[in-house]
């Protein structure tokens, strides 16, 4: 073990990044146009880190598994992006936002990082309006914000339900104009399979051609990966159908260390399962929350009632229901954050108070909000006499200008009418802060190996704030990567393009197409779906909402022998040399199985409960905070960087301690 | 529920495609319809025969990589749904689904259902961005308030997802309304002002030189959308481009 240097700048925390800034190295621009830079992944962090290298004068090589970088997963996020631009002068600053993350990371990420994302969150605005991003206006033609849980101000900018979609065709408008300049090369349908390191540096990537199945090499001065988290690893998520760990699992066995796995998050507003045969979950975006009312049948007999059939939710009588957040945590009500939500869901379902034929769901209910509406609006009309169906009339279409594609989103999936009867929801993974460890540059521990956005760990801590994971795959890809890259390549001017034709290259080209034959040449019985489902079974009941000691050892051993049973026998149908997308799965797969043990591992060594990571056996045993996550600050404020030693449980553990010299380590607590 | 499909096979953009039969039982009404194809193929690889390709990713209706024409109609028969959005429901026990590609000369098939939409990203290319760099240095983002009206108008058009069911719906192939919707966005806000008439031109050109064909005001494109982009937004953009030919 040994402890590992995050590179954080002096001064006060305040002043960090401004005197990184003023003093890092520079690539004049004439160089630049002898460095080129491979960037993996085109959402947020990836497509805005092209762009704006491109910009800068770099040559940039860009890949992306979809056939088209505007389909990036980052699409999908719905809410919001926050910015501490404080435009409701509601009393948000840089030290709010700042404060806020640390905390709502459960004291678990690096200060000087964070203080970083918070500086430059009100740039993104500026840039993401300039690029014709149509953010939310008021009727003064400003810009609109709203709240999100685990704050209590208003600094979430959004459009509409899909924030993240515009954000993304913003950053991929970006990456057109320097596709037109030739500045970036985009490569589309290709899955990055190995990165190459040659003299201790990363130098190329390993990459397949998903329409030919043609095996290629990309050389760089520097490897770029924003790919994303590994929430997938569950099988069942609100991540898309191909986001995956593999680039990310590859650098990391090549020497990056991977840094907290166990941090997972696990939202709580998604829509409940239906069946054995679901792909994927849907979420219900954190807005919600800002008027719907999460509650669940007080008594038992009802939920059973509910769950029989014979009973429906808007026949229970107000003081039958259970609003347990509003009654737990009265400072914060239903925007606690997400952690303390899902748990929270989890409890009152094991109770035997949820609903929806599994048991495993709670309501989120709009009824109230649309009589408050409603009667708001009979006020601003003048209806001083509106009838009780002229308020919720007035009021629905209220919540329909304000939600209205989610409700719609609800109705499709459920086939429910959620302006009628209350919203089922229950907690599905989302999103990991765990990830690639990184310095303050955004380095990996393989020199010239950069992790941004998702795919890296560093700003969330052990759980992240709504609307922050568009904040930092931005932040990343706009303000921090294009400074810190040139302190590496201010180096690189002088050496040239860096030729494929080398032994690292033939190496790793080897490998990988080893790989990919043994897949397609198994003959096996089982399709890849049938062990993904299986690995996430295991990791959704022992590494889930809830951890163990015991658990957490099973799946260790658990997954290990489901590994075994992989290779041994997946079925992977059709050739290497060609569109082949069961070959695409079971590499990925392939992946999954080794993370989840790694996983696994991280979480049974954390013997302590923080963000999104629970430990049964470390909660408060008494007081105020009872039953709450117990952190233990002396012994874990470290982050846990693993080393990979050819077998995922026997990684070394390296550490980065941890210091905080501007934010008071407390219990975290929103009563 | 039982279905008869007839599936679009074919193996490479070279080869002859054709519809092929297959039945499938015991499909749940709560299922997708890409879960249905998801049992679908799950059944052909424990038969040893290949799996349908069909491309697809967030399954929540918003990343644009779903297709399939079904039953005639881009996306299936619900107005306003993505493919992943559709659900078996839609369905009744015991009918035939025919389930083929979207079609456009400019959308070579590549293997069964999957397509090459790259041709809408080379329109992008030609001017689907404003010209600004990364700098921190952008004016303020409240400094020019837009008016309501016009930012959800952008909005509106905006929120097109480039799945390509406008070409697919078209009797022309034509790509107007994701085009329109592009130019749109931009003309109805103050910052896209100033590349409003190179825009114009220049996309129009791409997406002729692509192979799109022509807007003959049929409407059947803003009917299958599934992001209910508006026909306002062809007739926008052949006032930009009008107004780029005449004053340029």
């Amino acid at each position: 073990m040994s402890t590992l240097d995050g590179k954080i700048p002096g001064g006060p925390i305040s002043e960090k990044w401004t005197n990184y800034k003023n003093k890092v190295d520079l690539v004049n621009p004439a160089n630049k146009r002898n460095i080129d830079v491979i960037v993996v992944g085109t959402g947020l962090a990836g497509g805005s880190a092209a762009a704006t290298l491109a910009e800068q004068g770099y040559n940039v090589k860009a890949f992306c598994y979809q056939d088209s970088p505007r389909r990036a997963h980052s699409i999908a996020a719905q809410g919001g992006i926050n910015a501490a631009k404080n435009y409701q002068g509601d009393g948000d600053s840089v030290y709010r936002l700042f404060y806020d993350t640390v905390k709502g990371g459960d004291y678990r990420s690096r200060e000087a990082n964070v203080h970083r994302l918070a500086e430059v969150s009100t740039n993104i605005i500026d840039q993401c309006v300039a690029q014709g991003v149509p953010f939310a206006r008021d009727y003064g033609g400003l810009l609109d914000n709203r709240s999100f849980g685990g704050v209590l101000v208003s600094r979430t900018f959004y459009a509409k339900g899909q924030t993240g979609q515009q954000l993304l065709l913003g950053a991929y408008s970006a990456m057109n104009r320097q596709i037109a300049r030739g500045k970036i090369k985009m490569y589309n349908r290709h899955e990055m399979l190995d990165v190459v390191i040659v003299d201790g540096k990363a130098r190329g990537i390993i990459a397949r051609n998903l329409v030919t199945g043609e095996i290629e090499r990309h050389s760089a001065h520097a490897v770029v990966l924003g790919t994303g988290g590994y929430g997938n690893v569950f099988y069942l998520s609100t991540n898309a159908m191909g986001s995956n760990v593999t680039a990310g699992w590859k650098a990391h066995k090549r020497g990056a260390h991977f840094a907290n796995p166990c941090y997972t998050q696990i939202h709580p507003t998604c829509i409940p399962r239906s069946g054995d045969y679901q792909s994927k979950l849907t979420l219900m975006s954190e807005s919600l929350r800002n008027d719907g009312r999460i509650w669940v049948p007080a008594k038992k007999e009802d939920a059973q009632a509910i769950r029989d059939g014979k009973l429906k939710p808007t026949e229970i009588s107000e003081e039958d229901r259970d609003y347990y957040l509003e009654r737990r945590y009265p400072a914060f009500g239903n925007l606690v954050p997400r952690d303390v939500a899902s748990r929270a869901a989890k409890e009152r379902c094991d109770e035997g108070h949820g609903v929806n034929a599994t048991g495993e769901a709670v309501y989120l209910d709009f009824a109230a909000a649309i009589v408050r509406y409603g009667k708001e609006q009979a006020t601003i009309k003048g209806e001083d006499n509106a009838s009780e169906s002229r308020i919720k009339e007035l009021g629905k279409a209220i919540v329909k200008a304000k939600y209205g594609n989610l409700f719609d989103m609800y109705k499709q999936i459920v086939a429910d009418d959620p302006y009628e009867t209350p919203m089922m929801i229950y907690p599905a993974v989302h999103y990991t802060m765990g990830g690639i460890w990184v310095d303050y540059n955004l380095m990996t521990s393989i020199p010239g190996c950069y992790a941004i956005g998702e795919a890296n760990f560093s700003d969330h801590g052990a759980n992240r704030l709504g609307a922050s994971a568009l904040m930092q795959g931005l932040a990343d890809g706009y303000f921090v990567l294009p400074y810190t890259i040139g302190s590496y390549l201010s180096s690189d001017i002088r050496t040239g393009q860096i030729s494929t034709d080398t032994k690292e290259f033939d190496e790793a080209e080897k490998q990988v197409k080893e790989r990919i034959d043994s897949l397609v040449n198994n003959n096996g019985t089982n399709p890849v779906d049938y062990y993904h489902r299986k690995l996430g079974n295991i990791m959704w009941n022992k590494c889930g909402m809830a951890r163990n000691e015991e658990g957490l050892k099973e799946a260790i051993k658990e997954i290990a022998e489901l590994r075994e049973d992989f290779w041994k026998n997946v079925s992977v149908p059709g050739k290497a040399n060609e569109l082949n997308q069961e070959l695409e799965k079971a590499g990925r797969v392939a992946d999954f199985l080794e993370l989840g043990e790694l996983f696994a591992k991280d979480a049974l060594e954390r013997n302590e409960s923080c963000g999104g990571h629970f430990r049964e056996e470390y909660v408060e045993k008494s007081g105020e905070q009872k039953g709450e996550a117990l952190r233990d600050d002396k012994n874990y404020a470290f982050v846990s960087a693993w080393e990979y030693t050819g077998v995922p449980s026997e990684a070394i553990l390296h550490k980065e301690k941890l210091e905080f010299n501007d934010i008071e380590l407390k219990q975290r607590s929103y009563k | 529920m039982n279905l008869n499909l007839k599936v679009w096979r074919q193996n490479s953009p070279d080869e002859k495609g054709q519809m092929v039969d297959y039945q499938l039982e015991g499909i749940s009404e709560h299922m997708s319809f890409l879960e249905m194809m998801d049992v679908l193929n799950q059944k052909l690889i424990n038969s040893g025969e290949r799996p349908v390709a069909f491309d697809h990713d967030c399954r929540e209706g918003i990343c644009g990589s779903c297709s399939m024409f079904i039953n005639g109609e881009a996306h299936g028969p619900v107005k306003g749904t993505t493919t992943c959005q559709l659900h078996m429901r839609s369905f009744k026990d015991g009918d035939t689904i025919f389930i083929e590609p979207f079609r456009a000369n400019a959308f070579p098939v590549i293997k069964d259902l999957v397509i090459d939409r790259s041709a809408f990203d080379r329109i992008q290319h030609s001017g689907g961005y404003i010209s600004v760099n990364t700098s921190g240095n952008t004016q303020d983002a409240n400094a020019t308030p837009i008016p309501k009206e016009n930012a959800d108008l952008a909005m509106d058009a905006a929120t097109c997802i480039g799945c390509g069911a406008c070409v697919a719906t078209c009797k022309n192939s034509s790509a107007m309304l994701f085009v329109g919707a592009k130019i749109s966005q931009y003309a109805l806000l103050p910052q896209g002002q100033v590349e409003a008439k190179d825009r114009a031109q220049n996309m129009v050109a791409q997406m002729d030189a692509e192979g799109f064909g022509n807007c003959t005001n049929t409407g059947a494109c803003e009917v299958e959308c599934p992001k209910g982009i508006s026909l306002s937004n062809i007739a926008r953009m052949n006032r930009e481009f009008l107004d780029g030919s005449i004053t340029k």
